[in-house]
C-alpha cells in the first residue's frame, strides 16, 4: 500500500481533481493530438510559442489521475520556459520514469524536476508510466507540428 | 480432479448442484499464486480464463510422450499425434452438440476464425451494395474484419442498436433485415457487459430474411452449454483460452455445404490434394482451411479443458455463476458512487462499473495493490463505450472457480479506491 501511497500522492490528487491550465487556446500557434489507446486518455494540447519561449500553454481532455495530473503540472512547469528548457526537463522526466523499477531514481535529479518529482512513484508501475507520458508525448509532437496524434503506442 | 470421457447425452442430463468451490479451486495452480503479496483475487475471466492442471499436464503430456507431425509420418509416433488431435475434434465438436467433426476447423480463436468466415465465405457471397449486420455490443474483432469485407467489397456494414441496459433491439433489427442482407454476424454474450443475446430469434429472423448467421460464441462457451443445432446458427466461432484451454487454439464450426463451397483461407502444406505448378487440388474439409502444421498440443489440451468442464457440469456452472452475479451485484450495488452499466434482464456473470469520479485506469492500479485482478478499459469494444458514453470502465468477470470471497475482496478493495481518492 505504501506504493499507491508514492503513486498518488497530494499534489497528484490535488491536480487530478483540480487542473490547472485546463482551458483550450484556439489561437495557439502549436497544438497536438495525444492518445493512449490502453485507457482510452485523450488530450489536446495548444502551446503559444513566441521567440522561442512557450508564452502560454493549455490542454483539454479527460483521462485518468495520472495523466490528467501530468498534464497539469507539465503546462505549469513549462509555462514562460524556452523550448530548449522544455526538451531538457522531458528528458529527466522521461528518465526518471523508465529506470528499472526496484532501483531508486538518482536524488538530485528528482529534485532538479521540482514538483514534477513527483511522479517518481510512477516508475513502480510500469503500466501506468504511458499514463504520466502522454502530455509530454503530445508536447514533442506540438512543438514538432506533427499532424498525426502523438499515441503513447 | 481426475477427467473422464463423457458420451455425448452426458453433459445435457442434469447433476444434482454440488459444488465444492475449494476443491475446484484446488485444480487450478495458479490460482494458489499471490498477487503485490496477496491472495489473488482473479476477476478477469472475460479476458481469459486460468487452466486446471489437466489442461497443462495434457500440454505436457503431448510433448514428453506424443510429439510428432500430424497427418504425415507413417511411423506410430506420427499416427498416434494425428489419432489425439482428430480426437480432440470429435470432442470439439461434440462440446457445442456438432454432429460432425468435419465441420470443426482448428484456427488461433475466435478472431482468426471471424477473419476466415469473412474472407472466404465474404469472398464468394458478398457482392457491392449487399448487407452486413453486427450489433452495438460487438468486439471489435467481429466488427473490423466485416468492415473489411465491406470496403473490399463495395457492401454496407449495419448495427443493430442497444438499449441503455445493453440489450440489443430487435425491433429495430427487424427493420435493418431485407433482401439485401446477407450475413449477420452478432455475440452470444456481451464480454463488456455480460448481456446474453437472444440469438435463437435473432437466427431465425434472419434465416427468414436469407441471411446466414455467425455467432461469436468465444463468452458463452466458457458459461453455458451451447448446441449450435438448437441455435440454428450458420457459423460459430469461440477461443480456447477462455474455456480453460491453452493460447492460440479455438473453433469455427460451418455447415459442411458451406465450408465446401468456401475458397481455402490460407494455402500450403495438408489443405492440398495435389499440387503441380499448373495447378492445385485442395484437400477436403476440414484439412482445406487447416493449411500448415497446426497447434497439436493446442488442440489437445483444450480436448482436456472440455472433458474438464463436462466434468463439473454446466448445471453446477451455471448454478455457482448465478449466484456470484446475484452477490456481486447486491454487494456492489451498495457501494455509493458506483454505477453498474449493463443491467440486461439475461446476463452472464460480467460486472461492468464505474466509480463517481474516479477513472477505471486508476481503480484497477488500487485493486490491483489488494490482490483483485479486474479489466480496466474499454474492452475491446469501443462502440460500447461510446455508446454509453464513458471512456472506460471496470469490469469484473466470474467464472466457476470464483467465491463470494473473491466478490468480498473487491469490495474491500473499492473501500481502499475511496480512501485513496477521498
Ligand atoms: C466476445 C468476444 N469475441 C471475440 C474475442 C476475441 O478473442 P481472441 O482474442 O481470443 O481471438 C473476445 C476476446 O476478448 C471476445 O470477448
Amino acid at each position: 500500500m505504501s506504493d499507491l501511497r508514492e503513486l498518488y500522492q497530494e499534489v497528484i490528487l490535488d491536480h487530478s481533481k483540480h487542473p490547472r491550465n485546463s482551458r483550450a487556446l484556439p489561437a495557439a500557434n502549436h497544438h497536438a493530438d495525444g492518445h493512449n489507446p490502453l485507457c482510452g486518455d485523450r488530450l489536446k494540447l495548444y502551446v503559444q510559442v513566441d521567440n522561442g519561449v512557450i508564452s502560454d500553454i493549455g490542454f483539454t481532455g479527460a483521462g485518468c489521475a495520472i495523466s490528467t495530473a501530468s498534464a497539469s503540472m507539465m503546462t505549469e512547469a513549462l509555462k514562460g520556459k524556452t523550448i530548449a528548457e522544455a526538451e531538457a526537463t522531458f528528458q529527466r522526466f522521461h528518465h526518471m520514469l523508465t529506470g528499472a523499477p526496484d532501483e531508486q531514481p538518482p536524488e538530485e535529479e528528482v529534485e532538479a524536476l521540482g514538483k514534477l518529482g513527483a511522479f517518481a512513484g510512477v516508475r513502480e508501475f510500469p503500466v501506468r508510466v504511458k499514463c504520466a507520458t502522454l502530455a509530454w508525448h503530445t508536447l514533442q509532437a506540438a512543438l514538432k507540428d506533427q499532424p498525426a496524434p502523438a499515441s503513447t503506442e | 480432479m481426475t477427467t473422464t470421457t463423457p458420451s455425448r447425452p452426458s453433459r445435457q442430463t442434469p447433476k444434482p448442484f454440488r459444488f465444492d468451490a475449494a476443491a475446484i479451486r484446488r485444480d487450478f495452480p495458479l490460482l494458489q499464486q499471490q498477487m503485490r503479496g496477496k491472495p489473488l483475487a482473479y476477476l478477469d475471466n472475460a479476458a481469459t480464463s486460468q487452466k486446471p492442471q489437466a489442461v497443462i499436464a495434457a500440454i505436457a503430456r503431448y510433448y514428453n510422450s506424443l510429439n510428432a507431425n500430424i497427418h504425415r509420418g507413417v511411423y506410430e509416433l506420427s499416427a498416434d499425434a494425428t489419432e489425439a488431435y482428430e480426437k480432440a475434434r470429435s470432442k470439439a465438436a461434440q462440446f457445442i452438440g456438432a454432429y460432425d467433426p468435419r465441420e470443426i476447423i482448428f484456427v488461433r480463436g475466435a478472431t482468426e476464425a471471424i477473419n476466415l468466415v469473412a474472407s472466404s465465405w465474404g469472398f464468394i457471397s458478398i457482392k457491392p451494395g449487399d448487407e452486413i449486420i453486427v450489433s452495438a455490443l460487438e468486439h471489435h474483432s467481429n466488427i473490423v474484419p466485416w468492415q473489411m469485407v465491406c470496403q473490399r467489397q463495395g457492401a454496407v456494414l449495419k448495427v443493430i442498436p442497444m438499449n441503455d441496459a445493453g440489450e440489443l433491439d430487435l425491433d429495430a433489427y427487424a427493420k435493418l433485415l431485407n433482401y439485401r442482407t446477407r450475413m449477420v454476424a452478432v455475440t452470444h454474450i456481451s464480454n463488456a457487459l455480460g448481456t446474453i443475446n437472444d440469438v435463437e430469434r435473432i437466427t431465425t429472423m434472419a434465416h427468414d430474411a436469407g441471411a446466414k448467421v455467425l455467432i461469436d460464441g468465444a463468452q458463452s462457451v466458457p458459461h453455458l452449454a451451447v448446441d449450435v443445432k438448437a441455435l440454428g446458427c450458420d457459423f460459430f466461432v469461440f477461443s480456447g483460452h477462455k474455456v480453460f484451454g491453452p493460447t492460440g487454439i479455438g473453433v469455427l464450426w460451418a455447415r459442411a455445404q458451406l465450408l465446401e463451397a468456401m475458397p481455402p483461407y490460407q494455402g500450403g502444406g495438408d489443405m492440398i490434394a495435389s499440387v503441380t505448378f499448373e495447378k492445385t487440388t485442395y484437400n477436403v474439409i476440414p484439412a482445406k482451411f487447416e493449411a500448415g502444421t497446426p497447434h497439436i498440443a493446442g488442440a489437445i489440451a483444450l480436448a482436456s479443458a472440455f472433458d474438464y468442464v463436462n466434468n463439473i457440469g454446466f448445471d453446477a456452472i451455471a448454478a455457482q455463476e448465478r449466484d456470484l452475479l446475484d452477490y456481486a451485484t447486491q454487494e456492489l450495488s451498495r457501494v455509493s458512487g458506483l454505477k453498474i452499466l449493463g443491467t440486461a434482464a439475461h446476463k452472464a456473470a460480467v460486472i461492468s462499473f464505474n466509480l463517481d469520479g474516479v477513472h477505471p485506469h486508476d481503480v484497477g492500479t488500487i485493486l490491483d495493490g489488494e490482490g483483485v485482478a479486474v479489466r480496466t478499459g474499454h474492452h475491446c469494444c469501443q462502440p460500447v463505450m461510446d455508446r454509453l458514453n464513458v471512456p472506460a470502465t471496470v469490469r469484473a468477470s466470474f467464472a466457476f472457480y470464483n467465491t463470494r470471497d473473491d466478490v468480498d475482496r473487491l469490495v474491500a478493495a473499492l473501500g481502499r479506491v475511496k480512501e485513496v481518492f477521498g
